[in-house]
């Protein structure tokens, strides 16, 4: 029997449609590989076994009645931990929020279930989504499927370990400075931020609400379009959710032509800082969408090398206002302060965050405090969002040139757990290529552009697009998917190695 | 306007802690300030660019106010509201004594 963790999406769509599996099978041989692999991976934070399989026997039913079918009826599908869903625990990864069963579900939670999508569970990410390689989650870190030592990728590093290990086909991230593009370039799979906007931010705990952005994560881009549009579309609920109709990104994944299409190289985001293996996959993959017929020019986009910076005051800034509803009085965690006899709210709520809060997130809200400071706001906050407004008119002025823009998607392949954890600055360099797209709001996909000669470690490309232009993204990327898969002799994740037997060594080595 | 590349100091690291209601102890003041003094630095370069014409952006898409009608509509029910509260009385969210002792 073939092993259904291994089909796409869009094929266990397809054998749920015919019949030949029904969604209680496809669900249950995900929580049988979850329980397999995931001692050793580490990319769930809970599995909700039950409610998965109570979901996917509804989904049967409903097919048995035979009304016309939702495209990913039955097919079970991760959900990062950060995402409010009702009845079942979501922490953030962090112990401020340990134990806390969320009353209500995001609305893009209430889509995957109007859609008849199984949830397996919860997956791991750096606190508060504050990382690069979800080290930072209070629960401890997930681990690489290719390698079991190096990090995912983060903060979504559980949802693209999941769909890595094939413990789900289809995995929802959430995206502010990368968190969705640059651990699918470090795991050989796919990840989209779409424009700002398209996804509803309702029930997703906030980090930066100026640029949290939820997304797929997926094996293919064809399976990632299909996600797309089930979760995608205006919500009342989110003030700033686009009140537009968004045309299917499964459609232009399916389009398979870019002739004639205009593609830029970002010249800043590419050559020093970037890993040789990185920037010679980058290069391959750009001579073959020359060969597919695309025009491929070099752009400039000189502000690009300042929106590192005007991202980590702009992020700490949004995040410390975001978390000061972390206080211990309605929700979450509560410590009172130790030798203290009748404690204050105020001396309950420092020890709380001081107990609650990790290291990054500590970080982080005294930066973001300091930033919004009086007498610093101006030349900090005040002047990031001013380098906001020429990062976002570098990018009109390149697409008024071209049609998308690439680069490599993370300057490295995925570097060795604690390798760059008590290094914050080390770390903030992952997200150099993918945080611009975040600040002028337009939509990113990564997609696996190969192997790095020097560690055989998966690497990444990124296509950006004009903001509501996701389209774009996946008609290029399931092009250059399909070229490079050619060359490959079918998808990167087949090279990768067997990991029962991986983690079975692994573990037996500590 | 204050000098953007003054460093952070351990004291300036507790107040801001202080600010952000986050009770560092000493050793994690000993950690943390000089890192955060490091990445101070570092995004400190944001001021290297001339933007006396520049308009800020403080979204990523054009954001007006947004309306609805005003109408009844369902919400939370009392226990599912209280349901993650550290402490309850009374169906109310207990909290801990906010003024002074002798207040």
């Amino acid at each position: 029997m073939t092993d259904l963790t291994r089909l796409s999406a869009a094929a266990l769509a397809q054998a749920l449609r015919t019949g030949d599996v029904t969604s209680v099978e496809a669900t249950r041989a995900h929580l049988d590989r979850i329980a397999e692999v995931d001692p050793a991976v580490h990319a769930f934070l809970h599995v909700d076994a039950e409610g998965a399989l109570a979901s996917a026997a509804a989904a049967d039913a409903r097919r048995a009645e035979g009304v016309p079918e939702p495209a990913l009826l039955g097919v079970p599908v991760a959900v990062k931990d950060i995402v409010a869903t009702k009845g079942v625990p979501t922490t953030c990864g962090s112990r401020i929020l340990e134990g806390w069963i969320p009353p209500y579900d995001a609305t893009l939670v209430k889509r995957l279930r109007e859609a008849g999508m199984p949830i397996l569970g919860k997956t791991n990410m750096d606190e508060f989504a504050m990382g690069s390689s979800t080290e930072h989650s209070a629960f401890g870190p997930t681990r690489n499927p290719w390698d079991l030592d190096r990090i995912p990728g983060g903060s979504g590093g559980g949802s693209s370990a999941a769909v890595t290990a094939y413990e789900a086909p289809l995995a929802v991230g959430t995206d502010t400075g990368g968190s969705i593009r640059q651990p699918g370039a470090v795991t050989g799979t796919v990840g989209v931020k779409p424009t700002y906007g398209g996804v509803s931010r309702y029930g997703i705990v906030a980090l930066a609400s100026s640029l949290d952005q939820a997304g797929p994560v997926a094996r293919s881009v064809l399976d990632a379009a299909l996600l797309h549009d089930v979760i995608a579309g205006h919500d009342p609920m989110d003030s700033t959710s686009i009140d537009k109709p968004w045309p299917s990104m499964a459609e232009a994944a399916r389009r398979s032509d870019i002739t004639g299409l205009r593609i830029g190289v970002v010249r800043e985001l590419g050559g020093e800082g970037y890993q040789t293996g990185v920037q010679a996959r980058f290069d391959d993959a750009v001579a073959l969408l020359v060969k597919s017929g695309a025009e491929v020019v070099e752009v400039s986009c000189p502000h690009f090398e300042l929106a590192l910076a005007a991202y980590y005051l702009i992020l700490p800034s949004e995040a410390s206002s975001n978390l000061a509803r972390f206080d211990a009085m309605r929700f979450g965690l509560r410590v009172s302060p130790e030798n203290v006899a009748a404690p204050s709210a105020e001396q309950v709520m420092e020890a709380t965050r001081a107990a609650g809060f990790g290291d990054e997130v500590k970080r982080r809200i005294i930066l973001g405090t300091y930033a919004l400071s009086s007498g610093y706001y101006e030349a900090y906050y005040g002047q990031a969002q001013k380098v906001r407004t020429l990062v976002t008119q570098n990018f009109q002025a390149a697409f008024d040139q071209v049609d998308v823009l690439v680069s490599p998607t993370a300057p490295t392949t995925a570097f060795r757990i604690g390798e760059k954890l008590d290094d914050p600055l080390a770390m903030y360099l992952n997200d150099i290529a993918t945080i611009p797209a975040n600040l002028a709001g337009v939509p990113g996909m990564s997609l696996p552009s190969g192997l790095a000669d020097e560690d055989g470690l998966p690497t990444g490309i990124q296509i950006l697009a004009p903001a509501l232009e996701d389209a774009r993204l996946y008609t290029v990327g399931a092009v250059l998917e399909a070229s490079l898969e050619e060359q490959w002799g079918g998808p990167l994740l087949d090279q990768a190695p067997a990991l029962a037997a991986a983690a079975a060594s692994s573990m037996d080595g500590r | 306007m204050s000098d953007p590349a003054s460093s952070l100091t351990r004291e300036d690291v507790a107040y801001l802690a202080h600010l952000a209601r986050i009770d560092l102890s000493d050793a994690e003041l000993d950690h943390l300030a000089p890192q955060l003094a490091v990445i101070l630095e570092s995004v400190a370069t944001i001021s290297s660019v001339d933007t006396a014409e520049v308009a800020p952006t403080s979204s990523a898409v054009p954001v007006e106010n947004v309306f609805r009608a005003d109408e009844a509509r369902p919400s939370l029910s009392v226990e599912d509201a209280l349901a993650g509260a550290p402490e309850v009385e009374q169906q109310r969210f207990k909290v801990p004594r906010i003024l002074g002792e002798e207040a």
